[in-house]
């Protein structure tokens, strides 16, 4: 092996106006290894990517300290091109692809081969702009790409009708296609993925680096990392806390490192789960429930919810388990017959279903979870100003009502204790607040509504694995206080298993079955992806 | 150094953050503005004068701007659909000259009549508007003008007989411009009026400061209004439809609703500014007349530091005052350093290179 490494990093460190992000990192990348990457949000991943990258971001706001080094020479990419030439590819979280065009055509976007044509030859030297691309190249690199990651795609489909899945390998396979790339950054590429999906990919980055590719691997689940990874470095509040080959450490160590204290609480569940007693009582009955989510359609779902339980719903992605809250919210258009309490439950209907004692956590929190561009208060209080009148002022005899910003940054102050929310106070803007934090200010505003059923859709994605348990110990806690019913959605399995009292599985729109959480996890596996599944996918 | 790196940062740092804040549009055209104002006596522009036309412009024009913020904060766009709140406007006039009502009691019959028709106009635009979401803004701008130009008909059309509004040789059909003396002229502008003696001017004229205070109490009173509505639940719903749609869907909030009362309180209140406007104007214009009011406006806000998609009511006071100061004062200067009337052309220019330059600026960082 040839002893220049590929990439060092020395003493790098980074401030944003005082505020020191990153502290004196040093790291070294060979040829071909993987590098796993892991550490809490805010532990500076995000911002040491950027500074080998050369963002924007980093220069506008006055650059960086220490040296990085690319085959010995040390480098400083004024912009990502730069990078992108020293043979540095990158996928983003956020996906960035045309959806109108092919697989194939996204792979190559902007570095189509062209051969020459008759009006390209008249201008001659000048006639490069006016070539006929060549679609068949464009399509055999575009093959190859893929093939180099061990993955097989229809490259002349569309890439809006591709799953999730299929559009973060299309990402990649657009950056090992540049033929000069030697390391490749991938940012959480498996968040998105279903476990199946997530295999795949690692098999891919195993392949590439046999193929010489050094790969920085950033992901939240640290079995991955173990599985693929030849060297671990883990990152807390800006320092490099741990940087050990994989044979020299494990799982608890890690996750113990990252958080910097003890985090036994993941492994052992439900031991003292059986000691609950959840009455036969059926607060929610849906029967012949259907919803017309895109992407997570749900076609005929029969289920009952009995009060003050914990009802978790498992499922790949892609087989309705988000439909299910979406649709009883309203959000997407829903029908079939739900009961609630025994009476007729009023569908399509947002209002109503808040009125009605639902609350409901959206798993697009950035989307449709958060205001933000608006101060924590109004986040956390929205729901509750608007349909229970809190943090209301009401002028002759509520007539007018007014919002009373002093009662309203009280009560957000309290849940800012009560879940200990990282900010500066209840005005700051939300936009500026770390993952984990945005998802407790969702609960926060769950929780104000003081909801019979509480309905939450993937309540730690893209969370790190202290505030994991933070909010799953905010759920468990709200449910034995409050006696709350809540139907947790969540592509965890392990997590469900840990909180929920029964959990119910969805398959291509159905519930296939609902199974204690001490059930063996084959049991489960077998019912989400059940023999029906396969045939569908073409 | 690096240990500075941990403390507050700089005064240089905090002076460029303030700048940013405050943006370099008003900063730049504020110095440019006191630029002026301080060359002005060099050309023989009399100083009173040119602050009196400042003063009286913010004033005609403040409520006007006004009507753009509860668009603007519900999410539907700045509001270059402006003529269809100032034709209801204009409307209202027209009618309540129609019954011969002069003074206060004509002016405010008026304003009640323009915030009735402003608000059926605008409710229909709104109907319009909530279906062509995302678009808002360049349909706005057709329609807007559209509807100019349909009234036009109607300016000719509708039964009017006061002598004093209809054309004078036919006797039908409204006149392009109707004289406000005998109804509501000044009647904001002088109530409480305040002049102060300031001496002699370059030809030896009396000079004194004017301010139209009952205009400048009008619109502060609306700004008041609207800013109270703003703390209102109603408000608030609006202001979140405006920063994220899809989060006011998922708490129950009616959104093409709060769509709606947002174009017709604009509506209503570019009616009403468009009756003020007129009182201290001394005349009503009608046909191509509110042609002029659509750019100005919109760059009046935005001037002020609102964005596409948040406006506060120091937007709208300090945006009315630096570009109705502009467009006041640089021609008067300007046309005297070179001796040649080029005032129109510099208007063009400053109002849409302030449009552009405002819907280019990066709205917020990633």
């Amino acid at each position: 092996m040839n002893d220049e490494p590929l990439l060092e990093m020395r003493n790098v460190g980074k401030d944003f106006d005082g505020n020191v992000v990153l502290k004196d990192i040093s790291f070294t990348l060979r040829k071909g290894q993987i590098l796993g990457l892991c550490g809490e949000n805010g532990a500076g991943k995000s911002t040491l990517m950027n500074i080998l990258f050369g963002m924007d971001v980093i220069r506008e706001t006055g650059g960086y300290t220490g040296e990085v080094l690319i085959d010995g020479e040390k480098v400083e990419f004024k912009k990502p091109l730069d990078a992108l030439y020293a043979g540095i590819g990158m996928v983003h979280q956020e996906f960035s692809l045309i959806p109108g065009f092919s697989v194939a055509e996204n792979i190559m976007l902007n570095r189509e081969p062209s051969k020459g044509n008759v009006i390209s030859k008249i201008f001659g030297k000048h006639g490069k702009k006016l070539e006929t691309v060549d679609m068949e190249q464009i399509r055999s690199t575009a093959e190859s790409a893929l093939s180099k990651m061990g993955v097989e795609l229809e490259v002349e489909s569309p890439v809006s009708e591709m799953p999730v899945g299929h559009k973060q390998f299309i990402e990649i396979a657009r950056e090992i296609s540049k033929i000069k790339t030697r390391l490749l950054i991938l940012d959480e590429p498996t968040a998105v993925l279903t476990e199946s999906e997530a295999d795949i990919l690692l098999q891919s980055m195993k392949k590439l680096s046999e193929n010489g590719i050094a790969i920085i691997f950033i992901s939240h689940r640290l079995r991955e990392i173990l599985e693929v990874c030849d060297k671990v470095l883990v990152m807390r509040d800006g320092l490099v806390v741990d940087e050990k080959d994989k044979e020299e450490t494990n799982i608890l160590e890690i996750a113990r490192k990252m958080v910097g204290r003890n985090v036994e609480s993941m492994e052992d569940f439900s031991n003292n789960k059986s000691k609950r007693q959840i009455s036969d009582e059926v607060i929610l009955s849906m029967k012949n429930f259907w919803v017309d989510m895109p992407g997570e359609a749900v076609r005929n779902v029969n289920l009952d919810v009995h009060k003050g339980e914990i009802l978790g719903i498992a499922g790949l992605a892609g087989q309705g388990k988000l439909g299910i809250p979406n649709g009883l919210m309203g959000i997407y258009e829903a029908g079939g017959e739900v009961l609630y309490k025994g009476q007729p439950f009023s569908l399509n209907n947002t209002k109503y279903a808040l009125e009605h004692g639902f609350a409901f956590v959206s798993e697009d929190r950035r989307g449709v979870g958060l205001l933000l561009d608006e101060p924590i208060s109004w986040n956390i209080l929205f729901n509750a100003l608007q349909i229970k009148d809190l943090g209301i002022r009401s002028v002759l005899g509520g007539l007018f009502k007014f919002r009373d910003d002093k009662a309203m940054d009280k009560i957000a102050r309290d849940y800012i204790e009560k879940l200990k929310i990282r900010c500066t106070g209840p005005g700051q803007k939300v936009r500026n607040l770390s993952g984990g934090n945005q998802q407790k200010i969702c609960l926060s505003k769950a929780f104000c509504l003081d909801p019979e059923i509480l309905l939450i859709s993937e309540p730690t994605r893209g969370i790190d694995v202290g505030a994991k348990e933070l909010v799953l110990e905010a759920l468990r806690k709200y449910n034995s206080e409050n006696g709350t019913t809540i139907v947790i959605v969540s592509s965890e399995l392990e997590e469900l298993r840990s909180i929920s009292d029964r959990i119910a599985v969805t398959c291509e729109g159905e519930i296939f079955g609902v199974l204690p959480p001490q059930a063996k996890p084959e049991d489960f596996a077998l019912l989400m992806s059940g023999e029906k599944m396969g045939e569908v996918s073409a | 150094m690096s240990k500075n790196n941990c403390e507050r940062p700089g005064m240089g740092e905090r002076f460029k953050r303030w700048i940013n804040d405050f943006g370099w549009a008003r900063i730049i055209i504020a110095l440019f503005l006191l630029f002026l104002y301080l060359i002005a006596g060099f050309f023989k522009v009399s100083r009173i004068a040119t602050l009196n036309d400042m003063i009286a412009r913010f004033a005609m024009n403040g409520i006007l701007v006004l009507s753009m913020v509860p668009m603007i904060q519900s999410g539907t766009g700045l509001n270059f659909g402006v003529p269809i709140g100032i034709v209801g406007g204009l409307l209202a006039e027209a009618i309540t000259m129609e019954y011969y009502l002069t003074g206060a009691a004509g002016f405010f019959t008026a304003c009640l009549l323009g915030v009735f028709f402003g608000g059926i106009f605008g409710w229909f635009y709104s109907l319009l508007l909530n279906r062509v979401k995302g678009d808002e803004m360049m349909i706005a701008t057709y329609v807007g003008f559209s509807f100019i130009y349909f009234f036009q008909m109607m300016w000719v059309g509708l039964p009017f007989h006061n002598p004093a509004s209809v054309q004078g040789y036919k006797g039908s059909g409204l006149r392009v411009t109707i004289s406000l003396a005998k109804y509501w002229k000044h009647i904001l502008d002088d109530f409480l009026h305040i002049s102060i003696p300031m001496g002699l001017d370059y030809f030896g004229n009396e000079e004194s400061i004017e301010i139209p205070v009952g205009t400048i109490l009008f619109t502060l009173f609306f700004c008041l209004l609207v800013w109270i509505f703003f703390r209102s639940k109603t408000g608030t719903a609006m202001t979140a439809v405006g920063s994220n749609p899809d989060y006011a869907k998922a708490a129950g909030i009616n959104i093409n609703r709060m769509r709606t009362y947002s174009v017709v309180m604009s509506s209503a209140l570019a009616a009403i500014g468009i009756i003020v406007y007129a009182q201290s104007f001394g005349y009503a214009q009608y046909y191509t007349a509110p042609n002029g009011f659509t750019f100005p406006t919109v760059a009046a806000i935005l001037l002020g530091g609102a964005s596409i998609t948040k406006a506060n009511m120091l937007n709208v006071l300090l945006g009315a005052f630096l570009f109705q100061g502009v467009i006041s004062l640089t021609p008067s200067v300007i046309n005297s350093a070179i001796q040649l009337d080029i005032s129109e052309v510099i208007r063009m220019i400053v109002t849409n290179g302030l449009i552009v330059y405002a819907l280019t600026r990066k709205r917020g960082k990633k």
